[in-house]
């Protein structure tokens, strides 16, 4: 590791503005978006459907297309901006610097061809090694993210697999080139109850051990708040408070925050306190054509006022670390 | 938005046929069937005679123009023969499944195994040459492709949640197929219609050339195709006429269905969430 | 409620069965049985919300689609309201004035080619329930008690956010007045600060209704929330079932402790954390010998390994598990 980068952070994007290019305009889908993750920590980056955090992990790939643009902001990767970096520069660096995985692993994988071969591939594009030992190379990496006998699922095709087997692989795959950066889109969103946990505890153990970061996105602020070490919640393409993980949950400032804890019911609650009616967040979630002005919360907020409805509330330092977007903070 | 060009063509070229079968009477010169005049047969186009004039004199003007009627009723009435039978047999087929579907299906291979020209010839033979035995030659062979949409159209929608729904509800499987089935596959259907209606008009061509479907002296685009066809060289107009409302016509609702099919699709339409 | 305990169940299914034939080649070898609901016994009495539980492929939902008549059973029995469910002659009619359902996916359950007052009113008018006026006036006072405006009847459902369509859903169910609605995976599609406006409304609507429910769901602490019994389900079977103050307090099958401990407790972090289940959902067309869920249980013994497989048995009043592990430490107690 170069001493001289050696304590900046592995991702630090600033002003991202990411905008859908259509027939009446751009629509602003991401505004003003900025956050850094230290080297080997892991990140969350929370909110509903619409609020740009997917949009943001594809920027942070390199893979924004047309419609789609980022009309201004940083994004600094291990630290050189690749915000105009050219598609043959992106491509030297997924996979090795930074890499991703999705939602659904059986569109991510190649439907014909064994698994060993798509990890032993990243070996083989990325670090130059001979077919014979990435193929070695690959049973250990599938060792390595607890697939049981490796030698024998190395020759299996991914439709031969489970949701949470084909997940394992493609964890395998993007961690192969021990990356800086692994950005995790709703990586368990389609797995079952049960192997989502599994799944969140190999990627976040393994993440650990060999010091890769990880960008976690996410709607699920529980399963985020597990794993992460910092959060930021998004609300309708801005980030509305961002914070220590513990002490985000436990001492929300942000009435969107806040709605969102509250609004889950919580395994127990019954049973200490009896059934009471869930605390509920009015409203719709806005589609980013009709994002509201000023506070773009301030339509289902209680604690709305005038203000509210005007101006953009700038970020304010938390008691407790990180930033609150709230024009009725403290 | 934008890329609608072939929908205003098409549908301009098919608007303009059918307003010459519509007004025919107004805009004919001369009597397209009695009009005949001897002394003026194979006259080039020219002042009197718009498009020349035939070997027996009459009008090609006129006669194109009254063709219109007949093409289109038979592009029309036999493609409406094809929707019903194809849809109906379709979305029951799809719907139902079981022994249906496997008689629908059977039914709908051996009719594509067969030419549909040689369907509607024997059709025809059978039934003996005129209009009526041409809507129902041509009624009855082109429906597969319409039962093949229907079809799959219908097993996939089967499953949608409003269609269990509706079946929670007691619905019979007739308001089903009527009610939630039919006016979700209604845009491909039409498109199907559009483009079926192009391939029956040059049936009907086709089958008026080889003399079996109008018979002379009423004038179709196809007979008078076939009238032309031993002076084609001397009197190019004999076909040239006939032919270019054929091309247009056929061009221009095969542009209406690729219009309609983008408007329709519902990929298209797709809005952000 | 002690009243009603003593009087017949709303819904009774008696040891069900759904096998699927899958597969087959050309002359019929191979073929193999998917046995989505294998011997399901579940009740659900009048006014009661009834938690079901399981994972995907479990065969909650292929329960769900026999009891409200979607699905022929293989075997079994399924009585609603005093009357048994028979395929093909069963009277839909009937059937669809009792038991009605909340599907999972708002955007696939309304027909986007109708108005929001014709999906409410097409069913009061094909059961004869009012004139046009009386069919006007139910659909407008359900649009208000699901929390949508009466003048919303005009528009088509693509006109409507998630959270909208599934509350559209809800009036649509309850629009018949049925004793019994079948929720499958109600918010599951919905965005997360949209959730607890349904959750509430549905308790609301229910409690005020006296309207019994079935919740079908993955999550557990949803169905804590709402039910006053839960049954667990695992490859087609129910594992464990009782009062959710006996389930959520003292849990008794392994399965039913993982689903609880996979519910992401944001005040505990993940690594380091004890596995509770190992390893992926079977194959549930080939389910494990003896035990379904042995493969991936932390507790397993060599009994679990073997057919036959443990049946249902209380380990307390109202209370029962099919777990060997349970029943073995019931009895040394």
């Amino acid at each position: 590791m170069n001493p001289a980068t050696g304590d900046t952070a592995v991702l630090e994007i600033s002003e991202l503005d990411i905008a859908l290019a259509g027939d009446k305009g751009p629509t602003q889908l991401v505004d003003r978006v900025g956050f850094s993750i230290p080297r080997g920590q892991a990140f969350g980056l929370v909110g509903e459907s619409g609020c740009g955090k997917s949009i943001t992990a594809l920027a942070v790939m390199g893979l924004l297309r047309a419609p789609l643009m980022r009309s201004s902001g940083q994004i600094m990767l291990d630290g050189r901006n690749i915000a105009g970096a050219s598609e043959a520069e992106m491509r030297k660096l997924r996979g090795r610097h930074v890499s991703m995985i999705f939602q659904e692993p059986m569109t991510a994988l190649n439907p014909l061809q064994p698994i060993g071969r798509q990890i032993a591939e990243m070996f083989v594009l990325h670090e130059g090694a001979t077919w014979k030992e990435a193929d070695a190379r690959a049973i250990e990496a599938l060792r390595h993210v607890r697939v049981p006998a490796p030698e024998r699922r190395a020759r299996d095709y991914p439709h031969q697999l489970s949701g949470g087997m084909r997940q394992r692989v493609m964890i395998a795959i993007a961690l192969a080139c021990r990356p800086k950066l692994l950005v995790a889109d709703e990586p368990t969103t389609a797995l079952d109850v049960t192997v989502q946990a599994e799944i969140v505890e190999l990627m976040a153990t393994v993440c650990a051990a060999q010091g890769t970061a990880i960008l976690m996105i996410s709607h699920d602020l529980g399963l985020v708040a597990r794993m992460c070490t910092e959060i930021a919640v998004m609300y309708a393409g801005r980030i509305v408070e961002q914070g220590t993980a513990g002490d985000l949950l436990r001492a929300p400032r942000h009435p969107y925050t806040q709605g969102l804890i509250g609004a889950v019911p919580r395994l127990g609650a019954r049973a200490a306190g009896g059934r009471r009616k869930l605390a509920e967040i009015e409203g719709v979630v806005p589609a980013p054509a009709s994002f509201p002005g000023g506070c773009r919360f301030h339509p289902r907020c209680s604690r709305a006022t005038g203000v509210c409805h005007t101006d953009v509330p700038l970020a304010k330092p938390r008691p407790g670390g990180g930033v609150v977007c709230c024009h009725h903070d403290g | 938005m934008k890329m609608r060009a072939n929908l205003w063509i098409g549908g301009g070229f098919f608007a303009l046929a059918v307003t010459a079968a519509l007004l025919a009477p107004v805009l004919a010169t001369h009597d397209p069937v009695l009009g005949a005049d001897l002394m003026r047969s194979e006259e080039p186009p020219g002042r009197e005679f718009w498009f020349g004039s035939d070997t027996q004199g009459r009008d090609i003007w006129s006669r194109v123009v009254y063709g219109a009627r007949i093409s289109l009723t038979v592009g029309v009435v036999s493609q409406l023969i094809n929707s019903v039978i194809g849809t109906v047999l379709g979305i029951t087929a799809g719907y139902w499944g079981g022994w249906w579907d496997d008689l629908v299906s059977g039914l709908t291979n051996i009719m594509l195994a067969i030419p549909s020209l040689i369907f509607a010839l024997a059709i025809m033979a059978i039934l003996g040459p005129g209009l009526f035995s041409l809507l129902i030659a041509l009624g009855l062979t082109n429906w597969t492709f319409t039962c093949r949409i229907a079809r799959a159209q219908a097993m996939a929608l089967k499953s949608q949640g409003y269609v269990q729904a509706a079946k929670v509800m007691g619905s019979g499987d007739l308001s089903i197929m009527l009610r939630e089935l039919l006016p979700n596959m209604a845009g491909p259907l039409i498109v199907i219609a559009t483009l079926g209606m192009g391939g029956s008009i040059l049936a009907e061509a086709a089958l008026s050339f080889l003399g079996l479907g109008i018979q002379p002296p009423f004038p179709s685009w196809g007979s008078m195709l076939s009238d032309a066809r031993d002076n084609i060289r001397a009197v190019p107009w004999l076909a040239a006429f006939p032919g270019l409302a054929i091309f247009f016509t056929v061009l221009g609702l095969n542009l209406l269905g690729d219009g309609l099919r983008d408007i329709l699709d519902p990929q298209s339409r797709s809005r952000l969430p | 409620m002690m009243v009603e305990v003593a009087t017949e169940p709303l819904l009774t299914v008696d040891n069900l069965a759904v096998h699927f034939a899958q597969g087959g080649g050309l002359f019929g070898g191979g073929a193999r049985v998917l046995r989505a609901v294998d011997g399901v016994s579940l009740t659900v009495r009048s006014g009661e919300c009834v938690g079901l539980v399981g994972e995907s492929g479990c065969g909650k939902s292929t329960l769900a689609s026999a009891i409200v008549g979607l699905q022929a059973p293989t075997s079994g029995r399924i009585v609603i309201d005093g009357i048994p469910l028979r395929s093909g002659t069963t009277d839909r009619m009937r059937l669809a004035r009792t038991v009605q359902m909340v599907f999972q996916d708002p955007y696939a359950s309304l027909n986007p080619r109708r108005r929001v007052g014709e999906l409410l009113a097409a069913p009061l008018r094909l059961h004869a329930m009012g004139d046009g006026k009386e069919i006007g006036r139910r659909v407008a006072d359900m649009l208000r008690r699901v929390g949508l405006r009466p003048e919303h009847a005009n528009r088509y459902p693509h006109e409507f956010s998630g959270g909208q369509r599934q509350r559209i859903g809800i009036a649509r169910a309850l629009i018949l007045e049925p004793k019994l609605i079948i929720c499958d995976e109600p918010v599951s599609a919905l965005d997360v600060s949209i959730r607890a406006q349904i959750i509430n409304l549905l308790v609301e609507l229910t409690d005020s209704l006296g309207v019994a429910t079935l919740m079908i769901s993955h999550d557990l602490s949803v169905v804590e929330h709402m039910c006053d019994r839960v049954a667990v389900m695992y490859l087609g079977r129910i594992v464990e079932s009782g009062p959710w103050q006996r389930i959520f307090e003292r849990p008794s099958h392994p399965y039913t402790r993982a689903l609880m401990a996979a519910i992401p407790d944001p005040f505990k972090p993940i690594v380091g954390r004890r596995a509770v289940a190992s390893g992926d959902v079977p194959n549930p067309l080939t389910p494990p010998l003896g035990c379904a869920f042995h493969p991936r249980c932390p507790e397993a013994m060599a009994q679990c390994r073997q057919a036959p497989g443990p049946e249902l048995a209380a380990i307390e009043p109202g209370h029962t598990t099919a777990c060997w592990v349970a029943q073995r430490a019931l009895i040394a107690s």
